[in-house]
């Protein structure tokens, strides 16, 4: 059987008060009160993470940054969904700041890698920020290359099929991706042999500049699936809770039949990179617009009105992530280079 | 002692390896029923069976990039490209992702894949099935560049690539398949990567070759020993790591360096080789370092003519040998 639909499924624009309203009914089934809790604290210390980072690029102390405001609840929702299932592999893509950042690390960490400073844990200063491998939470990017990483994902969940392991890769990429021929050449050969791989495209309708009806003639990149044969779905991905439960459920498809597409509807808050100014090419208003539907203020409407988070515990959480924040990046700022020494090493493993 | 060829022995080590060790896989176009356009795995997929041996779709990128990804889950990934000249649509994974795993996760993630290319020419194989990739993958730092010219460096090479945990690219010439045959002992034997080999030990040239030129360079060396010419041929085996030492000892010992390969002459293995020595042993020249090369057009074409005036051959090796001799 596929995964069932699911339920919060984008149909208009500036939806996303009615989907949470939806959510708010009940918690799915395997998602705790403390699961909430716990994934709107990730999301706020992304978030102000997120916002420090780009400041500090205007200060001259970060060189680059792609920001992962507006694409949080996709990125946590499916985080959440991996965590609960236990046995994923993840491949992100460059602007996955919040799920590299939620998977696991430091807030001392990441600011050492978007300074690159020595203990930057993906790369140790060698790649753009949290580009690399982060093996202990289970996660390799290797590049920058969009669509690269879908082959590799394939690759690694029949390794994973070889060796009678039942991990299932998630691979996430933009809309822009999609239109790489890796994508499909990754896609139709998962089909061919069935393989457990969760393809997750975080479609914000813009490849840097060039918007959707120019990069493709179809509505929903999540429709190409059946091109492949296999299930494809159109989440709301400013629905923590839809896409999570989406996410559980293509896991749980993945491992037992094969590959599944979502396609998560998301909205992309800042320009491309820090070296972008989208003021050149999007509407004055649609940022704005897309801000009502903040996946970090629904999911913080939600734990109010499920009475799990009082308002004050709400406060409390952000000044805690500023504090987290403040903190890490006065260590960073602080710490050592790479040592020039390292320049050669790792060329070659062994 | 049996004779073997080249083809055979590759089909041996792939053998012997996916025997030795569960982990190694063998993926790409027709290496299953078919075994190969070249036979290089016929009878491994009855032996190994299908999740083993895994006949691809026709989408080189996704060879490469599916391999690799497989290699970081630790699984032993040899890729096959089934001419050369069909690598390009692969290139980002090999020199874009591969050769930059290593360096890019700061030594975390390690890449055990070999990926077998047959290329060069002679074969009447015109400009897409001729091709010489070498330089590209020599000029990529993080890559391992094999070329064997014989059966029994075929065999240990391809052995100890496959147990490397660096992504290799195992250059096969596609005429020596067949045609080059010697001796491969029977049993377990492995080449280190990156120790070139004294085909032909000699005091007066030094000849630097690899693949099927190194043949020709034989060739030549004989051809003008009987001129009183005495020329050390030296086969690199492995591009890259490059085998520097064997290269400058020999040259310290001649005083002359002709270097001969496939492949275009500019930006290539030899005016690498030719700055090595320059750098390194130029006070021990006494003449010009001089290079038998692929002249600078895009491969060599189809028409015989056109072939045979592309290909660096024996006559014009030995005519080179000659000329420097004079010095």
């Amino acid at each position: 059987m596929p995964p069932r639909k699911p339920r919060a499924r984008v149909n208009a624009r500036n939806n996303g008060g009615a989907a949470v309203a939806e959510a708010s009914a009940a918690l799915p089934a395997g998602l705790s009160a403390g699961d909430l809790s716990d994934f709107y604290r990730r999301m706020a210390f992304c978030r102000a993470i997120d916002e420090r980072i780009w400041a500090l690029n205007r200060q001259g102390k970060v060189p680059i940054a792609a920001s992962s405001q507006g694409h949080e609840a996709a990125q946590l929702g499916s985080l959440l969904a991996a965590e609960k299932d236990g046995d994923c592999f993840l491949f992100p893509y460059y602007r996955d700041l919040a799920l590299k950042f939620a998977a696991g690390l430091t807030a001392e960490e990441v600011m050492r890698s978007f300074m690159g400073k020595a203990g930057d844990p993906y790369s140790n200063g060698r790649q753009f920020p949290l580009q690399g491998a982060d093996l202990p939470h289970k996660i390799i990017q290797i590049s920058n290359v969009v669509a690269a990483g879908l082959t590799q994902s394939v690759g690694y969940a029949m390794a994973c099929k070889m060796r009678g392991e039942g991990t299932v890769a998630l691979v996430y990429f933009g809309d822009g991706a999609s239109s790489q021929g890796e994508t499909h050449e990754a896609m139709n050969f998962a089909s061919v042999h069935s393989l457990p791989v969760v393809f997750i495209c975080e479609n914000n309708r813009y490849a840097i500049s060039v918007p959707q009806r120019k990069q493709m003639g179809i509505e929903e990149i999540a429709s190409r699936a059946a091109g492949y044969g296999f299930p494809g779905f159109t989440i709301d991905g400013m629905d923590f809770i839809a896409c999570y439960e989406a996410s559980r459920e293509a896991i749980n498809h993945a491992r037992s039949q094969g590959p599944v597409l979502l396609e998560m509807r998301v909205e992309r808050f800042m320009s491309h990179t820090t070296d972008d100014d989208d003021r050149r090419y999007r509407p004055t208003d649609e940022v704005e617009q897309a801000r009502l539907r903040d996946p970090l203020v629904s999911l913080g409407k939600l734990l109010l009105e499920q009475g799990i988070l009082t308002q004050q515990e709400i406060d409390e959480v952000a000044s805690s992530a500023l504090a987290a924040v403040d903190s890490a990046t006065d260590i960073a700022d602080a710490a050592s280079p790479p040592d020039v020494s390292s320049l050669h090493q790792m060329v070659y493993s062994g | 002692m049996v004779l073997k060829s080249v083809i055979e022995a590759v089909r041996e080590a792939l053998r012997e390896e996916m025997q030795r060790d569960p982990s190694v896989f063998v993926m790409g176009e027709d290496v299953g029923a078919r075994g190969g356009v070249f036979l290089a795995t016929q009878g491994l997929v009855e032996e190994f069976g299908e999740n083993r041996i895994i006949d691809t779709p026709l989408a080189e990128a996704s060879i490469v990039g599916i391999a690799l990804g497989a290699a970081f889950r630790g699984q032993r990934a040899i890729p096959e490209i089934q001419f050369s000249d069909f690598v390009w649509p692969s290139v980002n994974q090999l020199i874009g992702e591969a050769a930059r795993t290593c360096y890019g996760t700061n030594g975390a993630v390690q890449v055990p894949m070999t990926v077998r290319i047959p290329y060069g020419g002679g074969i009447r194989g015109g400009l897409f099935h001729s091709q010489n990739v070498e330089t590209h993958f020599f000029h990529t730092p993080g890559l391992k560049v094999v070329t064997p010219c014989t059966p029994y460096d075929a065999k240990g090479l391809l052995k100890s690539a496959i147990r490397d945990n660096n992504p290799v690219v195992f250059l096969e010439h596609k005429k020596t398949y067949r045609l080059v045959r010697g001796e491969v002992p029977e049993g377990e034997y492995t080449l280190p990567l990156g120790q070139a080999d004294i085909k032909r030990p000699g005091s007066n040239i030094t000849a630097v070759s690899y693949g099927l030129t190194l043949h020709y360079c034989l060739e030549a060396a004989q051809e003008v020993a009987a001129e009183g010419i005495d020329v050390e041929v030296v086969d690199l085996r492995t591009l890259s790591p490059l085998d520097k030492e064997t290269i400058l000892s020999s040259v310290r010992k001649t005083g002359k360096l002709l270097v001969a390969h496939e492949d275009n002459v500019t930006g290539g293995i030899g005016a690498e080789i030719a700055a090595l020595v320059a750098d390194e042993a130029f006070e021990y020249l006494d003449g010009p370092i001089v290079r038998v090369c692929g002249p600078d057009i895009p491969t060599m074409p189809f028409a015989q003519t056109l072939e045979d005036a592309y290909i660096p051959d024996t006559a014009k090796i030995a005519a080179a040998l000659r000329r420097l001799s004079e010095y």
